[in-house]
Protein backbone atom coordinates (compact mmCIF):
# COMPACT_ATOMS: atom_id res chain seq x y z
CA UNK A 1 0.00 0.00 0.00
CA UNK A 2 1.50 3.74 -0.49
CA UNK A 3 2.25 5.80 2.33
CA UNK A 4 1.99 9.65 2.89
CA UNK A 5 5.25 11.36 4.75
CA UNK A 6 2.63 11.61 7.21
CA UNK A 7 1.81 8.39 8.08
CA UNK A 8 3.30 7.33 11.65
CA UNK A 9 2.23 11.07 12.39
CA UNK A 10 -1.72 10.30 11.84
CA UNK A 11 -0.71 6.89 13.75
CA UNK A 12 0.78 8.44 16.71
CA UNK A 13 -2.57 10.83 16.65
CA UNK A 14 -4.48 7.77 17.43
CA UNK A 15 -5.74 8.08 13.71
CA UNK A 16 -8.24 4.78 12.54
CA UNK A 17 -6.15 3.82 9.14
CA UNK A 18 -8.01 2.54 6.06
CA UNK A 19 -6.69 1.48 2.45
CA UNK A 20 -8.02 4.28 0.56
CA UNK A 21 -7.88 3.14 -3.29
CA UNK A 22 -4.11 1.39 -2.82
CA UNK A 23 -3.25 4.33 0.00
CA UNK A 24 -3.67 3.88 3.68
CA UNK A 25 -5.31 6.66 4.95
CA UNK A 26 -6.38 8.14 8.28
CA UNK A 27 -10.47 7.77 8.20
CA UNK A 28 -10.65 9.81 11.36
CA UNK A 29 -9.03 10.35 14.49
CA UNK A 30 -11.53 11.10 17.25
CA UNK A 31 -15.20 11.12 15.70
CA UNK A 32 -16.49 11.95 11.95
CA UNK A 33 -19.02 14.13 13.56
CA UNK A 34 -16.45 16.07 15.67
CA UNK A 35 -14.05 16.89 13.13
CA UNK A 36 -16.57 17.95 10.62
CA UNK A 37 -17.87 20.40 13.30
CA UNK A 38 -14.06 21.83 13.90
CA UNK A 39 -13.87 22.45 9.96
CA UNK A 40 -17.44 24.47 9.86
CA UNK A 41 -16.17 26.06 13.14
CA UNK A 42 -12.87 26.56 13.58
CA UNK A 43 -10.22 24.83 11.90
CA UNK A 44 -9.01 21.53 10.81
CA UNK A 45 -5.73 19.86 9.06
CA UNK A 46 -5.72 17.62 5.83
CA UNK A 47 -3.06 15.80 4.53
CA UNK A 48 -3.80 14.94 1.25
CA UNK A 49 -0.45 13.68 -0.63
CA UNK A 50 -2.51 11.05 -2.01
CA UNK A 51 -3.49 14.26 -4.89
CA UNK A 52 -2.00 14.04 -7.98
CA UNK A 53 0.27 16.96 -9.19
CA UNK A 54 0.90 17.13 -13.64
CA UNK A 55 2.64 19.79 -15.00
CA UNK A 56 1.94 20.77 -18.46
CA UNK A 57 4.63 23.53 -19.67
CA UNK A 58 5.90 24.56 -23.05
CA UNK A 59 4.42 26.96 -25.69
CA UNK A 60 1.61 24.73 -26.66
CA UNK A 61 0.40 23.93 -22.96
CA UNK A 62 -2.38 26.50 -23.18
CA UNK A 63 -3.76 24.77 -26.40
CA UNK A 64 -3.28 21.59 -24.89
CA UNK A 65 -5.25 22.07 -21.68
CA UNK A 66 -7.97 23.78 -23.77
CA UNK A 67 -8.49 20.74 -25.76
CA UNK A 68 -8.54 18.21 -22.41
CA UNK A 69 -10.53 20.08 -19.94
CA UNK A 70 -14.18 21.25 -20.23
CA UNK A 71 -13.05 24.56 -18.47
CA UNK A 72 -11.60 27.54 -20.40
CA UNK A 73 -8.15 28.18 -18.98
CA UNK A 74 -7.73 30.68 -21.89
CA UNK A 75 -10.24 33.40 -19.69
CA UNK A 76 -8.73 32.10 -16.17
CA UNK A 77 -5.97 34.97 -15.42
CA UNK A 78 -1.90 34.13 -14.90
CA UNK A 79 -2.57 32.72 -10.98
CA UNK A 80 -5.98 32.09 -10.69
CA UNK A 81 -7.67 27.94 -10.87
CA UNK A 82 -10.55 26.57 -12.21
CA UNK A 83 -12.37 23.48 -11.23
CA UNK A 84 -13.09 21.22 -13.93
CA UNK A 85 -14.38 17.93 -15.35
CA UNK A 86 -11.77 16.43 -17.98
CA UNK A 87 -14.09 14.24 -20.67
CA UNK A 88 -13.65 11.98 -23.55
CA UNK A 89 -14.76 13.14 -26.71
CA UNK A 90 -17.72 11.04 -25.82
CA UNK A 91 -18.52 13.35 -22.97
CA UNK A 92 -18.19 10.52 -20.29
CA UNK A 93 -15.39 12.27 -17.24
CA UNK A 94 -11.82 10.54 -16.94
CA UNK A 95 -11.47 12.79 -13.98
CA UNK A 96 -12.95 16.08 -12.35
CA UNK A 97 -9.66 17.82 -11.60
CA UNK A 98 -8.20 21.60 -10.44
CA UNK A 99 -6.36 23.36 -13.32
CA UNK A 100 -4.01 26.08 -11.86
CA UNK A 101 -2.65 28.65 -14.66
CA UNK A 102 0.62 30.27 -14.08
CA UNK A 103 0.37 31.60 -17.71
CA UNK A 104 0.04 30.33 -20.74
CA UNK A 105 2.90 28.27 -20.95
CA UNK A 106 2.94 26.96 -17.47
CA UNK A 107 -0.03 24.89 -15.86
CA UNK A 108 -0.71 22.65 -12.60
CA UNK A 109 -3.49 19.84 -12.91
CA UNK A 110 -4.90 18.48 -9.31
CA UNK A 111 -6.08 15.13 -9.85
CA UNK A 112 -7.60 12.79 -7.52
CA UNK A 113 -5.42 10.14 -6.10
CA UNK A 114 -7.60 6.86 -7.31
CA UNK A 115 -7.49 8.01 -10.51
CA UNK A 116 -3.52 9.33 -11.32
CA UNK A 117 -2.13 6.34 -13.64
CA UNK A 118 -5.61 6.43 -15.70
CA UNK A 119 -5.33 10.40 -15.99
CA UNK A 120 -1.42 10.61 -16.76
CA UNK A 121 -1.74 8.04 -19.59
CA UNK A 122 -5.15 9.78 -20.76
CA UNK A 123 -3.33 13.33 -20.96
CA UNK A 124 -0.62 11.97 -22.53
CA UNK A 125 -2.43 10.45 -25.39
CA UNK A 126 -4.35 13.81 -26.04
CA UNK A 127 -0.97 15.75 -25.95
CA UNK A 128 -0.05 17.86 -29.59
CA UNK A 129 2.54 19.99 -30.35
CA UNK A 130 5.39 21.48 -27.99
CA UNK A 131 4.23 20.74 -25.02
CA UNK A 132 6.12 18.90 -21.64
CA UNK A 133 3.72 16.97 -19.79
CA UNK A 134 5.70 15.58 -16.18
CA UNK A 135 3.75 13.33 -13.02
CA UNK A 136 5.37 15.39 -9.73
CA UNK A 137 2.71 13.51 -7.35
CA UNK A 138 5.21 11.18 -5.58
CA UNK A 139 7.23 14.34 -4.58
CA UNK A 140 4.88 17.37 -4.09
CA UNK A 141 3.03 17.13 -0.60
CA UNK A 142 -0.67 18.79 -0.24
CA UNK A 143 -2.26 20.22 3.45
CA UNK A 144 -5.35 21.84 3.61
CA UNK A 145 -6.51 24.06 6.24
CA UNK A 146 -10.05 24.42 6.42
CA UNK A 147 -12.37 26.65 8.77
CA UNK A 148 -13.96 29.79 9.55
CA UNK A 149 -10.08 30.25 11.43
CA UNK A 150 -8.16 28.73 8.92
CA UNK A 151 -6.89 31.77 7.42
CA UNK A 152 -5.73 33.37 10.79
CA UNK A 153 -3.57 30.58 11.82
CA UNK A 154 -1.50 30.16 8.53
CA UNK A 155 -0.95 33.99 8.25
CA UNK A 156 0.98 33.57 11.41
CA UNK A 157 2.96 31.08 9.77
CA UNK A 158 3.68 32.87 6.53
CA UNK A 159 4.47 36.66 5.66
CA UNK A 160 2.40 36.39 2.55
CA UNK A 161 0.01 38.39 2.90
CA UNK A 162 -3.52 36.09 2.80
CA UNK A 163 -6.64 38.34 2.91
CA UNK A 164 -5.81 39.83 -0.75
CA UNK A 165 -5.94 36.44 -2.29
CA UNK A 166 -9.24 35.21 -3.58
CA UNK A 167 -11.43 32.18 -3.51
CA UNK A 168 -9.95 30.17 -6.28
CA UNK A 169 -6.71 32.31 -6.88
CA UNK A 170 -3.15 31.13 -5.43
CA UNK A 171 0.24 32.84 -4.83
CA UNK A 172 3.37 30.98 -4.20
CA UNK A 173 5.44 32.09 -0.42
CA UNK A 174 7.22 30.06 2.11
CA UNK A 175 5.20 29.12 4.94
CA UNK A 176 7.69 28.53 8.26
CA UNK A 177 10.65 28.17 5.61
CA UNK A 178 9.27 25.85 3.23
CA UNK A 179 8.63 27.19 -0.31
CA UNK A 180 4.26 26.85 -1.25
CA UNK A 181 2.32 27.24 -3.95
CA UNK A 182 -0.76 28.74 -1.29
CA UNK A 183 -4.04 28.44 -3.29
CA UNK A 184 -7.57 29.40 -1.61
CA UNK A 185 -9.08 26.33 -2.55
CA UNK A 186 -10.96 23.19 -0.47
CA UNK A 187 -13.24 20.40 0.00
CA UNK A 188 -15.13 21.30 2.26
CA UNK A 189 -17.42 24.47 1.30
CA UNK A 190 -15.48 25.98 4.02
CA UNK A 191 -12.97 29.16 3.54
CA UNK A 192 -9.63 27.57 3.19
CA UNK A 193 -6.39 27.13 1.56
CA UNK A 194 -4.39 24.22 0.15
CA UNK A 195 -0.64 24.25 0.67
CA UNK A 196 1.58 22.46 -2.61
CA UNK A 197 5.43 21.84 -1.34
CA UNK A 198 8.12 18.90 -1.47
CA UNK A 199 6.96 16.65 -0.23
CA UNK A 200 10.33 15.78 2.06
CA UNK A 201 8.73 19.24 4.41
CA UNK A 202 5.61 17.28 5.20
CA UNK A 203 5.93 16.93 8.90
CA UNK A 204 7.47 20.50 9.40
CA UNK A 205 4.15 22.22 7.91
CA UNK A 206 2.18 20.25 9.70
CA UNK A 207 3.20 19.92 12.94
CA UNK A 208 3.74 23.86 12.85
CA UNK A 209 -0.10 24.34 11.36
CA UNK A 210 -1.21 22.12 14.07
CA UNK A 211 1.23 23.91 17.30
CA UNK A 212 -0.15 27.43 15.29
CA UNK A 213 -3.80 26.29 15.78
CA UNK A 214 -3.82 25.11 19.30
CA UNK A 215 -5.71 28.23 20.25
CA UNK A 216 -8.59 27.48 17.99
CA UNK A 217 -8.62 23.97 19.01
CA UNK A 218 -7.66 22.93 15.22
CA UNK A 219 -8.18 19.15 14.30
CA UNK A 220 -6.93 16.77 12.34
CA UNK A 221 -9.82 15.08 9.77
CA UNK A 222 -9.78 12.21 8.12
CA UNK A 223 -11.69 11.00 4.86
CA UNK A 224 -14.25 10.11 7.07
CA UNK A 225 -15.77 13.98 7.68
CA UNK A 226 -13.95 15.10 4.26
CA UNK A 227 -16.77 13.33 2.75
CA UNK A 228 -19.46 14.78 5.26
CA UNK A 229 -17.65 18.08 4.78
CA UNK A 230 -17.94 17.92 0.64
CA UNK A 231 -21.56 16.37 0.39
CA UNK A 232 -23.02 19.29 2.37
CA UNK A 233 -21.28 21.15 -0.38
CA UNK A 234 -22.40 19.22 -2.98
CA UNK A 235 -19.13 18.72 -3.83
CA UNK A 236 -18.40 15.66 -6.55
CA UNK A 237 -16.66 12.88 -5.33
CA UNK A 238 -15.28 10.98 -8.30
CA UNK A 239 -16.22 7.17 -8.30
CA UNK A 240 -19.49 8.11 -6.99
CA UNK A 241 -21.37 11.19 -8.05
CA UNK A 242 -19.34 11.25 -11.25
CA UNK A 243 -17.79 8.90 -13.56
CA UNK A 244 -16.42 6.87 -16.23
CA UNK A 245 -20.13 6.83 -17.86
CA UNK A 246 -21.42 10.07 -16.61
CA UNK A 247 -21.13 13.83 -18.31
CA UNK A 248 -20.97 17.11 -17.01
CA UNK A 249 -24.27 17.72 -18.50
CA UNK A 250 -26.01 14.83 -16.30
CA UNK A 251 -23.83 16.18 -13.00
CA UNK A 252 -25.57 19.28 -13.95
CA UNK A 253 -22.08 20.52 -13.73
CA UNK A 254 -22.81 23.23 -16.86
CA UNK A 255 -21.20 25.71 -15.24
CA UNK A 256 -18.22 24.20 -15.74
CA UNK A 257 -18.72 23.45 -19.69
CA UNK A 258 -17.69 26.26 -22.01
CA UNK A 259 -18.95 26.23 -25.08
CA UNK A 260 -17.90 29.18 -26.40
CA UNK A 261 -13.99 28.75 -26.11
CA UNK A 262 -14.19 26.73 -29.54
CA UNK A 263 -14.08 22.68 -30.05
CA UNK A 264 -12.91 20.55 -26.94
CA UNK A 265 -12.92 16.85 -26.27
CA UNK A 266 -16.43 15.64 -25.37
CA UNK A 267 -18.16 19.22 -27.20
CA UNK A 268 -19.92 17.51 -29.64
CA UNK A 269 -22.39 15.43 -27.68
CA UNK A 270 -22.04 17.83 -24.33
CA UNK A 271 -23.89 20.79 -26.45
CA UNK A 272 -26.04 18.04 -27.60
CA UNK A 273 -27.09 17.09 -24.52
CA UNK A 274 -27.28 20.67 -22.99
CA UNK A 275 -29.59 21.74 -26.19
CA UNK A 276 -31.61 18.22 -26.61
CA UNK A 277 -31.73 17.37 -22.79
CA UNK A 278 -30.13 14.48 -21.26
CA UNK A 279 -31.97 10.93 -19.73
CA UNK A 280 -30.29 11.59 -16.10
CA UNK A 281 -29.61 14.05 -14.27
CA UNK A 282 -28.11 14.35 -10.60
CA UNK A 283 -29.86 15.39 -8.03
CA UNK A 284 -30.06 16.03 -4.26
CA UNK A 285 -32.19 14.85 -1.69
CA UNK A 286 -33.65 15.03 1.85
CA UNK A 287 -34.83 11.83 3.53
CA UNK A 288 -37.06 11.76 6.60
CA UNK A 289 -35.53 10.71 10.08
CA UNK A 290 -33.80 7.06 10.06
CA UNK A 291 -32.30 5.35 8.24
CA UNK A 292 -29.47 7.30 5.93
CA UNK A 293 -29.45 6.69 2.07
CA UNK A 294 -25.74 5.40 0.59
CA UNK A 295 -23.46 5.13 -2.59
CA UNK A 296 -26.20 2.07 -4.66
CA UNK A 297 -29.49 2.57 -2.82
CA UNK A 298 -32.00 2.48 -5.31
CA UNK A 299 -34.40 5.40 -6.06
CA UNK A 300 -37.98 4.13 -6.55
CA UNK A 301 -40.66 5.96 -7.81
CA UNK A 302 -44.39 4.57 -7.69
CA UNK A 303 -43.04 1.10 -7.18
CA UNK A 304 -40.21 1.19 -10.00
CA UNK A 305 -36.56 2.27 -10.19
CA UNK A 306 -35.95 5.15 -11.77
CA UNK A 307 -32.47 5.76 -10.64
CA UNK A 308 -29.72 5.61 -7.78
CA UNK A 309 -27.99 7.15 -4.82
CA UNK A 310 -24.57 8.24 -5.46
CA UNK A 311 -23.89 9.42 -2.52
CA UNK A 312 -25.52 10.04 1.67
CA UNK A 313 -25.07 10.38 4.60
CA UNK A 314 -26.56 11.91 7.81
CA UNK A 315 -25.37 15.35 7.50
CA UNK A 316 -23.27 16.36 10.91
CA UNK A 317 -24.26 20.49 10.01
CA UNK A 318 -27.74 20.04 8.80
CA UNK A 319 -28.28 16.93 11.66
CA UNK A 320 -30.35 15.09 8.67
CA UNK A 321 -30.48 12.40 6.04
CA UNK A 322 -28.89 13.97 2.75
CA UNK A 323 -27.77 12.53 -1.04
CA UNK A 324 -27.41 12.87 -4.65
CA UNK A 325 -28.33 10.50 -7.11
CA UNK A 326 -29.64 10.51 -10.73
CA UNK A 327 -33.10 10.78 -11.99
CA UNK A 328 -34.83 11.07 -14.83
CA UNK A 329 -35.35 15.25 -15.78
CA UNK A 330 -39.19 14.38 -15.05
CA UNK A 331 -38.36 13.59 -11.19
CA UNK A 332 -36.28 16.51 -10.82
CA UNK A 333 -38.16 19.45 -9.89
CA UNK A 334 -37.87 20.69 -6.46
CA UNK A 335 -40.25 19.36 -3.89
CA UNK A 336 -40.67 15.83 -6.00
CA UNK A 337 -41.21 13.48 -3.82
CA UNK A 338 -39.30 10.15 -4.35
CA UNK A 339 -38.48 7.14 -2.38
CA UNK A 340 -34.93 5.66 -1.37
CA UNK A 341 -35.12 1.83 -1.15
CA UNK A 342 -32.99 1.13 2.18
CA UNK A 343 -32.81 -2.72 2.98
CA UNK A 344 -35.52 -3.77 0.83
CA UNK A 345 -38.07 -0.78 2.30
CA UNK A 346 -38.94 2.42 0.44
CA UNK A 347 -38.22 5.48 2.73
CA UNK A 348 -40.03 8.55 1.29
CA UNK A 349 -37.21 11.65 0.16
CA UNK A 350 -37.98 14.55 -1.15
CA UNK A 351 -35.81 16.65 -3.78
CA UNK A 352 -34.40 20.31 -2.68
CA UNK A 353 -31.90 22.43 -3.59
CA UNK A 354 -28.27 21.75 -3.56
CA UNK A 355 -25.69 23.08 -2.21
CA UNK A 356 -27.34 21.49 1.03
CA UNK A 357 -25.09 23.96 2.94
CA UNK A 358 -23.56 26.87 2.13
CA UNK A 359 -21.46 29.04 4.41
CA UNK A 360 -22.17 32.43 5.51
CA UNK A 361 -20.20 34.96 3.63
CA UNK A 362 -18.02 36.97 5.88
CA UNK B 1 -22.45 -11.17 31.47
CA UNK B 2 -21.77 -12.85 28.15
CA UNK B 3 -20.35 -11.64 24.62
CA UNK B 4 -20.58 -12.94 21.00
CA UNK B 5 -18.24 -12.56 18.05
CA UNK B 6 -20.23 -10.10 16.69
CA UNK B 7 -19.25 -7.45 19.36
CA UNK B 8 -22.58 -7.73 21.49
CA UNK B 9 -22.96 -7.90 25.19
CA UNK B 10 -25.94 -9.83 26.63
CA UNK B 11 -26.93 -9.44 30.01
CA UNK B 12 -28.89 -12.56 31.64
CA UNK B 13 -31.44 -11.50 34.61
CA UNK B 14 -34.45 -13.96 35.01
CA UNK B 15 -35.23 -15.00 31.78
CA UNK B 16 -34.56 -11.48 30.11
CA UNK B 17 -31.47 -11.22 28.29
CA UNK B 18 -30.84 -7.21 27.36
CA UNK B 19 -28.49 -6.52 24.69
CA UNK B 20 -26.34 -4.02 23.12
CA UNK B 21 -23.06 -3.76 22.01
CA UNK B 22 -19.59 -3.75 23.23
CA UNK B 23 -17.24 -0.89 23.90
CA UNK B 24 -15.09 -1.45 21.72
CA UNK B 25 -17.58 -2.03 18.79
CA UNK B 26 -18.74 1.05 19.75
CA UNK B 27 -15.41 2.71 19.35
CA UNK B 28 -15.05 1.11 15.71
CA UNK B 29 -18.27 2.17 14.68
CA UNK B 30 -18.11 5.52 15.25
CA UNK B 31 -20.75 8.06 15.93
CA UNK B 32 -24.08 6.27 15.72
CA UNK B 33 -26.77 7.87 14.10
CA UNK B 34 -29.78 5.79 13.69
CA UNK B 35 -30.44 2.08 14.93
CA UNK B 36 -33.35 0.10 13.22
CA UNK B 37 -34.92 -1.79 15.96
CA UNK B 38 -37.24 -4.37 15.99
CA UNK B 39 -41.31 -4.14 17.21
CA UNK B 40 -41.71 -5.21 20.53
CA UNK B 41 -43.38 -8.87 20.47
CA UNK B 42 -41.88 -9.96 17.16
CA UNK B 43 -39.29 -13.23 17.59
CA UNK B 44 -35.99 -13.47 17.07
CA UNK B 45 -33.48 -16.56 16.13
CA UNK B 46 -30.30 -16.72 17.98
CA UNK B 47 -27.59 -15.79 15.41
CA UNK B 48 -30.42 -14.27 12.96
CA UNK B 49 -30.23 -10.45 12.60
CA UNK B 50 -32.77 -8.49 14.46
CA UNK B 51 -31.84 -4.96 13.37
CA UNK B 52 -29.13 -2.54 11.98
CA UNK B 53 -26.51 0.08 13.54
CA UNK B 54 -25.77 2.69 11.32
CA UNK B 55 -22.66 5.06 11.84
CA UNK B 56 -21.76 7.98 9.65
CA UNK B 57 -19.52 5.76 7.47
CA UNK B 58 -21.25 2.33 7.80
CA UNK B 59 -24.48 -0.02 8.53
CA UNK B 60 -23.64 -3.03 10.45
CA UNK B 61 -26.33 -5.35 10.88
CA UNK B 62 -27.17 -6.58 14.89
CA UNK B 63 -27.19 -10.57 15.60
CA UNK B 64 -29.44 -11.85 18.42
CA UNK B 65 -26.83 -13.73 20.79
CA UNK B 66 -30.52 -15.55 22.16
CA UNK B 67 -33.45 -16.49 20.54
CA UNK B 68 -37.17 -15.79 21.84
CA UNK B 69 -39.07 -12.77 21.98
CA UNK B 70 -38.46 -8.95 22.04
CA UNK B 71 -40.58 -7.54 25.10
CA UNK B 72 -38.79 -4.14 25.04
CA UNK B 73 -36.25 -1.68 22.55
CA UNK B 74 -34.77 1.16 23.94
CA UNK B 75 -36.91 3.56 22.68
CA UNK B 76 -34.45 6.40 24.05
CA UNK B 77 -32.21 5.92 20.94
CA UNK B 78 -34.93 7.07 18.52
CA UNK B 79 -34.07 10.86 19.36
CA UNK B 80 -30.61 9.77 20.93
CA UNK B 81 -28.85 7.44 18.99
CA UNK B 82 -25.25 8.29 20.31
CA UNK B 83 -26.07 7.17 23.38
CA UNK B 84 -24.78 3.98 21.85
CA UNK B 85 -21.13 5.73 22.14
CA UNK B 86 -21.87 7.34 25.26
CA UNK B 87 -23.12 4.68 27.25
CA UNK B 88 -22.82 1.38 25.12
CA UNK B 89 -22.82 -0.74 27.83
CA UNK B 90 -25.27 0.44 29.93
CA UNK B 91 -27.84 3.39 29.02
CA UNK B 92 -27.05 2.51 24.85
CA UNK B 93 -29.08 -1.21 25.36
CA UNK B 94 -30.74 -1.73 22.72
CA UNK B 95 -33.29 -4.63 22.78
CA UNK B 96 -34.39 -6.99 26.09
CA UNK B 97 -35.14 -10.82 25.17
CA UNK B 98 -37.15 -13.16 26.68
CA UNK B 99 -35.07 -16.06 26.53
CA UNK B 100 -36.78 -19.28 24.90
CA UNK B 101 -33.54 -21.51 25.59
CA UNK B 102 -31.74 -20.86 28.44
CA UNK B 103 -28.80 -23.06 27.27
CA UNK B 104 -28.63 -20.51 23.67
CA UNK B 105 -27.29 -17.60 26.60
CA UNK B 106 -24.70 -20.28 28.44
CA UNK B 107 -23.47 -21.20 25.54
CA UNK B 108 -21.94 -17.65 24.86
CA UNK B 109 -18.45 -16.12 25.12
CA UNK B 110 -17.50 -15.68 28.86
CA UNK B 111 -15.54 -11.82 28.92
CA UNK B 112 -11.96 -13.80 28.85
CA UNK B 113 -12.75 -15.24 25.45
CA UNK B 114 -14.48 -12.35 23.93
CA UNK B 115 -11.15 -9.81 25.36
CA UNK B 116 -8.95 -12.62 22.96
CA UNK B 117 -10.95 -11.83 20.00
CA UNK B 118 -10.86 -8.14 20.43
CA UNK B 119 -6.77 -8.41 20.83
Amino acid sequence: MNKTPLCAVHEKLGARMIDFSGWYMPVQYSSIIEEHNAVREGAGLFDLFHMGEFWMTGPDALKNVQKIVTQDAEALSDRQIAYSPMCRPDGTIVDDLLVYRWNAEKFLLVVNASNIDKDFNWMKSQLEGDVKFTNESAKTGLIAIQGPKAEAVLQKLTRQRLKPIKFYWFTTGKVVGVDCIISRTGYTGEEGFELYYDAEHSETLWNALMEAGKDVDIKPIGLGARDTLRLEARLMLYGNDIHDSTTPIEANLNWTVKFNKGAFNGSDVLKKQKDQGVSKTLVGFELAKGPAARHGYPIVKDGSVVGEVTSGTMAPTLKKNIGLGYVPPALSAIGTVIDIEIRGKNYPATIIETPFYTRARS
Amino acid sequence: MKFTKEHEWAKLEGDIVTIGITDYAAHQLGDVVFVELPSVGSKVTMGKTFGTIESVKTVSDLYAPVGGEVVEVNEGLEGNPAMVNESPMDAGWIVKIKVADAKEFDSLLSEADYKKICE
